[in-house]
């Protein structure tokens, strides 16, 4: 991303730059979440000294932050437009299950069931996005109710089938190594590559490439988005199919990894992604937050999740520290939002 | 005169059973302020967003440069150069001046799949039409809409449409929620606007704003053009008195009066804003 404070028009009055720096920095969505993710740090090496910082520490948070980052973006992008998606509750074990069935229980190529998965992540988010924007139920109820509905369709046709509630998967070769094996022999996930990759090309979508302004214009004021003559439906379809075919990648690469694929299962990632995403500074009401934002909100989480193992304290009290650290989050958002509205490069006439 | 740049012949507006606009005949023309005034519920708001592509006329028809037309979408009377400020300025208060202004239109650098959004260029060109437009207060294109007063928001937005080459402004309103400068500051934009040769409707309900820059005004009643007049051709009493749907003022305060002596001193109770 470019400096704040490079190329800025020549006819911009001197001796700003203090304010402006300040300012620019209190812009971005980000910075909340980088001081939450450092005070997380600091106090997880106070409670539990730096194992979680070396290699067999990191791989265990690494791992938790990439499965949900990589849903967790998506569904950050929506919130960010004004929408919501609980499905991908649901989406992460129809993932698991499709791939499941078609290349374990029914044995056949593993290309052809992670191709059937993707193309079912994608009719579930075209017919939320459909739904959201020819009803005017908001996109909450739409997707509680495909949360529920592909929950049932999972459950229902994996017992008609397979007779069981889990099916073993077993896959090798090119597949294993691409969507669901260890790296280098060790205990970091092929995940964390995708996740990488993919908040990178988010990056990209978002902030660089002019498209993504259309998201924030659709969060601020949708109308005046549409006005604008920006396609706000097909970006909401876009959006919609991104979340529920990121949620499904993650319950078929999990499968691949884990050799099996149970019925039940995901429903953390709904609560999960929406902490990730709040303290990553998105606006629940949409129209601000960024995707490194996200990102460093997932690592904090994770860190979180992760980190009380290495600390004297009881496991259950982790719970807690989300629930303050949510808390604190978005707190400290709205704060950074308020100056970030007031910041101005020179003081303001009375 | 110039021939107008817009004109609107026997427009009628149903929705449903319910009639908003009746035989609605007006004229734009360039470099002239038009004031749509009119209560609340005159139909002012519906005969802009006919004129702005979001509503179609139920009959009637709509002329630019004399030719017939239609404004099937925002974006069609948008490029035909109209350009509609909303209420409350449209603009999105968590984004930079620079991105709201070309929202829609972003302006992009590099090549191929890797354009990317030249904000620097963005912000220079944003601030700079505003600036031109007489807001000099605004210099960082960074600065979010938000932090903007009332009145620069609006200016913003206008600045906006002038650049993007609008020929007809339609403001809806921009005076409404501001305080005694702040609507000052829009005023002055609006005959900024209007110098540049843009035809600019202007809709208030406040008649001192309107004649502070009407060339040309219209009272809306009951969805109706109950007088269309020009600068000059009537005082302040009588235009409140008409747009007060021709009971005058003064029988209005008589009326007050009557009311508060009979309801020992109270004034009567305000019905919905
Ligand atoms: N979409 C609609 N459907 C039904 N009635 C409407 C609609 N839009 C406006 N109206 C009615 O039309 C009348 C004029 O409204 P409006 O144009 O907003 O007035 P103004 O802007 O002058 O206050 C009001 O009585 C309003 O209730
Ligand atoms: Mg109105």
């Amino acid at each position: 991303m470019t400096s704040t404070t490079a190329n800025r028009p020549a006819d911009t009055t001197p001796a700003q730059g203090p304010a402006l720096s300040i300012g620019g920095l209190l812009r971005r969505p980000e910075a909340g979440a980088f001081l939450g993710l450092l005070a997380v740090l600091l106090f997880f090496a106070a409670f539990g000294g730096l194992t979680f910082l070396k290699p067999a520490g990191m791989s265990s948070w690494l791992n938790v932050a990439a499965n949900l980052g990589i849903i967790a973006i998506p569904v950050g992008l929506l919130m960010i437009a004004g929408e919501l998606d609980i499905s991908v509750g649901a989406m992460v074990p129809f993932g698991a299950m499709t791939v499941a069935v078609i290349s374990g229980h029914y044995g056949l190529s593993i290309w052809l069931g992670i191709a059937v998965t993707m193309t079912f992540g994608v009719t579930v988010g075209l017919i939320n996005g459909y739904m959201v924007i020819r009803t005017a139920v908001p996109s909450l109820i739409v997707t509680l109710g495909s949360l529920f509905a592909v929950q049932g369709i999972v459950l229902g046709l994996t017992v008609l089938i397979t007779k069981s509630t889990s099916v073993a998967l077993t896959v090798q070769g090119p597949a294993k190594a691409i969507f669901g094996d260890f790296l280098f022999g060790g205990q970091l996930q092929v995940m964390v590559l995708w996740w990488l990759a993919l908040t990178a090309a988010y990056v990209f979508f978002v902030h660089l490439s002019p498209k993504g302004n259309w998201i924030f214009a659709m969060g601020g004021d949708k109308v005046s988005a549409r006005n604008a003559g920006i396609p706000t439906d097909r970006m909401t379809i876009l959006l919609f199919v991104l979340s529920s075919t990121s949620a499904a990648f993650i319950g078929m690469c999990q499968a691949i990894l884990y050799n099996s694929a149970q019925v039940a299962g995901g429903q953390s990632f709904i609560f999960n992604s929406i902490i990730s995403v709040v303290v990553g500074g998105v606006l629940l009401t949409g129209g601000f937050g960024s995707v490194v934002g996200i990102f460093f909100g997932t690592i904090t989480f994770a860190i979180v999740n992760q980190g009380i193992y290495y600390t004297d304290f009881d496991r259950n009290w982790s719970a807690l520290i989300i629930g303050v650290l949510l808390l604190l989050a978005v707190l400290m958002n709205n704060t950074f939002r308020k100056m970030a509205l007031s910041a101005t490069t020179k003081k303001k006439g009375a | 005169m110039t021939a107008p740049i817009l004109a609107l012949k026997s427009i009628n507006k149903s929705f449903g059973p319910i009639d908003v606009l009746h035989d609605i005949t007006l004229e734009v023309r360039p470099g002239e302020v038009l004031c749509l005034l009119g209560d609340n519920g005159a139909g002012k708001s519906t005969l802009i967003k006919i004129l702005s592509g979001v509503h179609q006329p139920t009959t009637g028809t709509i002329e630019l440069d004399g030719q017939e037309v239609t404004f099937p979408a925002p974006r069609v009377a948008q490029e035909a150069g109209i350009s509609t400020v909303h209420q409350f300025g449209g603009t999105f208060p968590l984004m930079s001046i620079g991105r709201s202004f070309f929202i829609g239109v972003e302006p992009t650098k590099g090549w191929g799949p890797f354009k990317v959004y030249d904000r620097a260029r963005a912000n220079a060109i944003a601030v700079k039409a505003v600036q031109e437009m007489g807001i000099t207060r605004i210099t960082d294109g960074d600065r979010l809409v938000g932090g903007l007063s009332g009145g620069e928001r609006q200016s913003l937005a206008i600045a906006r449409a002038v650049h993007f080459g609008a020929r007809v402004l339609i403001l809806d309103e921009p005076t409404a929620a501001l305080g005694v400068k702040q609507a000052t500051h829009v005023l002055r934009i609006v005959n900024e606007a209007k110098r540049r040769g843009l035809a600019v409707i202007f809709i208030t309900h406040q008649v001192m704003h309107a004649m502070a820059v009407g060339d040309h005004f219209a009272v809306l009643i009951r969805g109706a053009v109950a007088a269309d007049f020009r600068k000059g051709e009537k005082t302040r009493e009588e235009i409140t008195d008409l747009m007060a749907g021709g009971a005058s003022m003064a029988s209005l305060e008589a009326e007050i009066e009557g009311y508060m002596a009979s309801h020992g001193g109270h004034p009567p109770p305000l019905t919905q804003a």
